[in-house]
This record gives C-alpha cells, structure tokens and sequence, in this order.
C-alpha cells in the first residue's frame, strides 16, 4: 500500500502538477517566469557555486537520462571492468561537484546580507531537497555500487513502466532505502519546478542559436 | 534601400548646468520602486570622471557594444557558439558595488526618538537590506570632482593623454570639467537585443524605441553586460531586465518625455531621423577612422525622392516625413556636423548626440583690457590651449579621431566670433566672416545654428512624430477584448517570482 502510494502515486502527481502548473504558470503568469539571478547582488560566491552546481548536474542529470533510454548500452559498456570504474568515477565526481556547488550555494544564501533579502523559503526548500538528492545519489554511489548498472537492470525498467502507464514498483522496492528515498527527493523535485524559481530551466534560451541578431516588432500590421 | 524612422535626440552640452533635474523627473515617474531604486535611466556625469556605473566606458572588463571579428560584427561579449557558457555566471556584469548600494533616512526617528540630551538624528538605511549603512558612493558621486585624483584621474577617455596632459587636468588651476547627461541612445544596431537570449528586447519599427517585454525576460543579464553604455539594469527584486523607455507613452501623445520636457537649460532637442537599416551592418564593419561619416551616412535626407519612396513603402506616413524635415537632429547631426554620437567605436549607432562643449569664452588680456582676434588663427587658437585637450573629446566622441570634433568646435567658435562682431562689434567683421568660411558655415547657417541653439521655442526644440495609434494593431483586434479590464496590456505587482 504505502509501496503504491509512494512509488506510483506520488510520482503521477508529482509529473502532472510539473507539466499543468507549468504551462498553466506559463500561459497566465509570464512575468513570474525568471531565474531569479542574484548576481547583481553578489557574484563571487555565486560563480563557484553556481559554475560547479550546474556544470556537475548537467553531467549527473545526462547519465541519468541516458540511463534511462539506453539501458542495454550502459550495461554493455560496464561488461569491461576498466570501462564500470571510468564511467562510475566520473559519475562520482561530477556528483561531488555538484554537492560542493549546492553547499557554496547554500552558505551563500545564509552569509550575505543582501542574498537574504531575495531568499524565499521556497528557495530554502528546493536548495534542502537538492542537497538531499545530491547527497543520497553520492552515498547510494558509494554504498551500492555498482549504480550504474542496477540503474539499467532495476529503476530504467521501472521508470519505463510509469512511462508506460503499467507501474510495476516491485522492480525498486526490494532496494535499499537510501535508494528510495533518493526516487522520492527526485520525484519531490520534478514537484517543486513549477512552484520554483527551476522553471528556469524550461526556458533554456536554445532559440537563441537561429533567432536573428536584431528584432523589431512593427506594432502597426503586426509584421515582425 | 530600407528608410525606417527613428526618435532621436541631440543633446547640447554647451547648456547644460548639471541641475539633474532631468534624473529626478525620470526617477520620480519610473525607478522609484522595490527593485529600481539603484536605476538611473536618466544620470549626468562630470567629465573628466568614472561615471555610473563606475568605468562603464571600460569594455576590457564589461565587454560591452560590437567588434569586428574575422570580418564580421560581432558582440564583444560572447559568440553564438560559446554563449551557454556563460548562462550560469556572467563574468562581465556590475553588480550592485559598481552603482551603488540605494538607501533612505529613517526619518521615523525624528518623531519617535527618546528624550534625551541630544537632537534625534536619521540614520541612513539600505533600500536592499534595510539596515543600517555607512554610505561610500552614490549615482553621482564624482559630481563637479573634475580634477580628483579619485574620479577624474580614472576616466578611460585619458588613455590617449601623454602624462603631462594628464597632470594639467589634475591640478587645481587648470583643471576643467563638463557635464554628461546620459540615457539610454536607442542605437540602430543594438547590442542588448543582439544579446538577449530569450529574444525580450526589441526595436520598435515605428520609432525605434527600444524596450524590454517584461513578460518574456527570463533574468539571464546578457544584455547588462552587452550595452557598452550600461543603461539596461537588471531589476534584483523582480529578476527582469529594465531599462529607459524613452516615455513612450508621452511621445505617443505627442509630450516630450519627462527628461526632455523637464530639462532647465533646455539642452535638449527630440525630431525624427531616416535611415536605411540596409547599411547598418556594412557600416559596423568600418575602421574607426571612418565611423563617424559611416554613421552620418546612414542617415537619410528626407527630401530625396528615393528616400521618401521607400520610406512610404515602409508604412511611414507623411505626417512623420515632414517632422523628419523640420527634425532639428538632421539638422544638428547631418546639415551642420554639429553633433556627435558617444563612442562611435563601440559600433551601435545611437540615436543620441551630443554637441561638444565649447566651454567658457577664452580671453588675452593685457592691461584690464580683453583682446580680440585679429586674424583667423586667433579665432580658433583657443581651441589648442583648451584646458580639455582635443585628444579626451575625440575619444568621447570620436572613436578617437579629432578631426570631426574639431569641425564641430571651429564652427562653433566662428560663429560665436560672428556674433560678437555682430552685437558688440569689437570684432572686425571681414574678420569674423573669413572665420565662418574658415569654418565651413555660411552666414545663413550660421544664423540658423544661433537661433535653434540660443532662441528656440519649445516646438522648435521637439518636432515629435505622430504615433498613428489609429493604425496600431490593437484597433485590428476585437476592441472589445479589454472592456471592464483594469487596463491596457497586463497589470500585474511586479512581484519576484511565482
């Protein structure tokens, strides 16, 4: 029962309030949607924390989500002992950086008077669940080895069957609880981006790179 | 050819006071807000001196405007290929320390303080942190320091100074200072819009005003960095970008915005200029050295045939054609070569320019008694013993290259010579004339030149176009749409994130 709730319930709801709120808070309340930046306030703690934060969870977030759609390849490439230690020591150390990142963050959020100021307790609740979800992934990594290839074997077959609309949460429950509660702390964080400042990575400026350098906006006949 | 027409200004520093009573016009109807209250859309700065921000004509460190990479115009700031690099931190921002730190009395304590021996005092308090702050720099805080071995002494514009130039301007009986008001130029080849990643800001087709969709930012401070003038900010309570609107809603109505309209000295002039959007780039692509004509060359004459052709076929009415032809800009900027844009290196073309300061009248005197010019090398001599050496006003406005400054000053200096022979008449006439040809000015023009500069009406000072609000798209739209609404666009408290 509580298997279900947590691992099949709480997932649902955590994805269809991120996809509703978000597009909801997109279409209604554009303005809101920022990245909150508060370098103008303070920049260098903010460069190593946020340089180290967002490179190391970029690195952490692509394996995952490689993971995820290439099960059989990650499990391939780990047949040769050489090439698991490899891949899970850079897995291991982008995910350090990502927690020295989070932690400088976090410091910076409670040691600058001016950073207070812009600190919601929203941003203190989304930075504690990041820094939970960096810091299981680091012990599961540690404790549990070898992530990557129980990921292929064991939570890719489960996400997939959520994906399919066939939750099977027998593929994660025998798991050790650390694990699970690092499923939890990441479907917590999928709930947490629209009611966030993380919307902010749904607008990754990518139409950037082909937009033209100059817009002009004709407000007569509407032309652009 | 493609003739769009744009708002532009033309200020004359010969006039102005450094009152900022154009700053506290702007700051009372636009940046008196949570967020904005660092903001000077509007701010006059003393040259020689750092500015505000403070050295923001220093583009090693803020890597501002455009440069001319491979062939090519590109933003010092980043490439299209290299610029996610930066999303997670942009290294050339100013941060608050750059401007400065808003604060405010707590005048409270006037009312409310104990009995006691002393007089109650208002202590200074931040606006961000609302405690208690020991000031250290302000907008202005280089206010009449010509000569400070602290603001003036670290102006960029020196670097072409030999060391001894420098020193003249430091000490005490030579040292000389002018007046810089500054708002955002609303430059043809904006650098912000080019660098803004979620595509916010733009330039309007009608006027060429350029503003910032407050719904569309996303906070990601490109374009910050990328105006070599700093004069986008970034908003810190709201994490939106904002910057000088031009008070489009007055000029839609046919006011002068409130900087302009409230200016004392009347040192400023708003009129309509042409220009083909199809030479920008190859323009951009000049030497320094020709910058300044590329840039006068863009601007069309609105008495050409050609150019009035593909200006109708662009949408742009007659009735802004003829305010283009009665624009005291062209005249300031492209029929006398009077007024010069702001660092015309940084390749944005602004719309805003400035008429050099002269400064006052340089007499010799022997025996009590002023001297007057007798030759036409003696009118113009005081150029060369200008305390303000022409190398600092030709990298202000020049790119560096004296030349068009010079042009600017010597007509200037002819004409005032013209008008002393004129209504004094302790200058020999033929003198003053050989000065004016010397010059490159005629006496009409000269005439001209005198009344828009000393005479003019406030309708001669702003010929603004209509805005044609009855061929806006909203009247295509079901004008039913916002009726019992709160009003036009949306209303929203500029309140940060969700």
């Amino acid at each position: 029962m509580l298997n279900n709730f947590l691992f099949v319930g709480f997932p649902y709801v955590a994805l269809a309030l991120a996809i509703v709120v978000s597009i909801l808070r997109f279409t209604w309340r554009p303005f809101s949607y920022s990245s909150l930046s508060s370098q103008f306030l303070e920049t260098e703690a903010l460069f190593w924390g946020s340089s180290l934060w967002h490179w190391g969870i970029l690195w952490v977030l692509s394996g995952h989500l490689f993971a995820f759609f290439l099960p059989e390849a990650i499990l391939a490439w780990n047949a040769r002992p050489l090439r698991l230690y490899l891949l899970e020591i850079t897995g291991l150390s982008m995910a350090l950086l990502a927690l020295v990142g989070v932690v400088a963050l976090i410091i910076r959020r409670f040691t600058d008077k001016r950073v207070k100021v812009v600190t919601s307790p929203l941003d203190l609740v989304l930075l504690t669940v990041l820094l939970y979800q960096v810091s299981s992934g680091i012990d599961v990594a540690i404790r549990y080895r070898w992530g990557s290839s129980w990921f292929s074997t064991n939570a890719a077959p489960y996400l997939w069957s959520l994906v399919k609309c066939s939750p099977r949460p027998e593929f994660i429950t025998p798991l050790p609880w650390m694990v699970k509660t690092h499923f939890l702390s990441g479907f917590l964080v999928i709930l947490l981006i629209p009611f966030t400042r993380l919307v902010h990575f749904l607008v990754v400026p990518i139409h950037y790179f082909w937009r033209r350098p100059q817009v002009v906006i004709w407000n007569r006949r509407g032309r652009r | 050819m493609d003739i769009r027409s744009q708002v532009a200004m033309v200020f004359h520093l010969d006039k102005c006071i450094g009152c900022h009573t154009c700053s506290v016009a702007c700051k009372n109807v636009w940046t008196d807000r949570k967020g904005a209250d660092y903001m000077w859309w509007n701010n006059v700065e003393t040259k020689p001196g750092t500015g505000y921000p403070t050295q923001w004509e220093n583009q090693q460190e803020y890597k501002g405007g455009w440069v001319v990479k491979d062939g090519k115009l590109q933003l010092r700031l980043t490439s299209k290929g290299k610029f996610l690099q930066k999303i997670f931190h942009q290294p050339s921002m100013p941060t608050m320390d750059e401007y400065y730190e808003p604060w405010t009395y707590r005048y409270e304590d006037l009312f409310t303080g104990p009995e006691q021996d002393d007089q109650p005092t208002a202590i200074p308090i931040s606006k961000v942190t609302g405690e208690y702050i020991d000031i250290e720099s302000g907008p202005n805080w280089d206010d009449d320091l010509g000569g400070s071995t602290l603001y003036a002494r670290n102006d960029v514009n020196l670097e072409a100074l030999t060391e001894e130039q420098r020193l003249q301007l430091l000490s005490i009986e030579t040292l000389v200072m002018f007046y810089l008001p500054r708002i955002c130029n609303h430059c043809a080849n904006p650098a912000c819009v080019a660098a803004c990643p979620s595509g916010a800001i733009y330039k309007r087709g009608e006027d060429g005003i350029v503003l910032v969709n407050q719904n569309v930012c996303k906070g990601w401070r490109y374009c910050v960095s990328a105006c070599p003038y700093k004069k986008v900010f970034y908003n810190w309570s709201t994490g939106k970008s904002e910057k000088c609107l031009l008070c489009y809603p007055r000029v839609e109505t046919g006011q002068a915005p409130a900087c302009f309209h409230s200016c004392v000295g009347r040192i400023r002039y708003m009129g309509v200029l042409l220009y083909d959007a199809d030479k920008i780039e190859a323009a951009g692509l000049k030497s320094d050295a020709e910058l300044v004509t590329a840039h006068r060359d863009l601007l069309a004459d609105p008495n050409n045939p050609t150019v009035v052709a593909s200006a109708i076929k662009n949408g742009i009415s007659d009735q802004v054609l003829k305010a283009a032809r009665n624009s005291p800009v062209y005249q300031f900027v492209k029929e006398w070569g009077l007024a010069l844009a702001p660092h015309p290196e940084y390749r944005t073309f602004p719309s805003l320019f400035y008429v050099p300061a002269l400064g006052p009248v340089t007499y010799s005197v022997e025996d009590g008694v002023a001297l007057n010019p007798t030759s036409v090398d003696e009118i113009f001599a005081p150029l060369d013993q200008a305390r303000l050496p022409m190398a600092y006003l030709a990298n202000l406005f020049g790119a560096g290259q004296e030349a068009p400054v010079r042009y600017a000053m010597k007509k200037m200096m002819a004409i005032r010579t013209w008008k002393r022979a004129q209504t004094v008449g302790d200058v020999d006439m033929t003198l003053a004339l050989a000065g004016l040809r010397a010059a490159d000015c005629t006496p009409e023009q000269a005439e001209a030149i005198y009344r828009l500069t000393s005479l003019c009406t406030f309708e001669q000072r702003f010929v603004i176009p209509p805005s044609h609000r009855e061929q806006a798209v909203e009247v295509l739209t079901n004008p039913l749409e916002r009726k019992g609404a709160a009003g036009f666009g949306f209303r929203e408290e500029p309140q940060r994130g969700f």
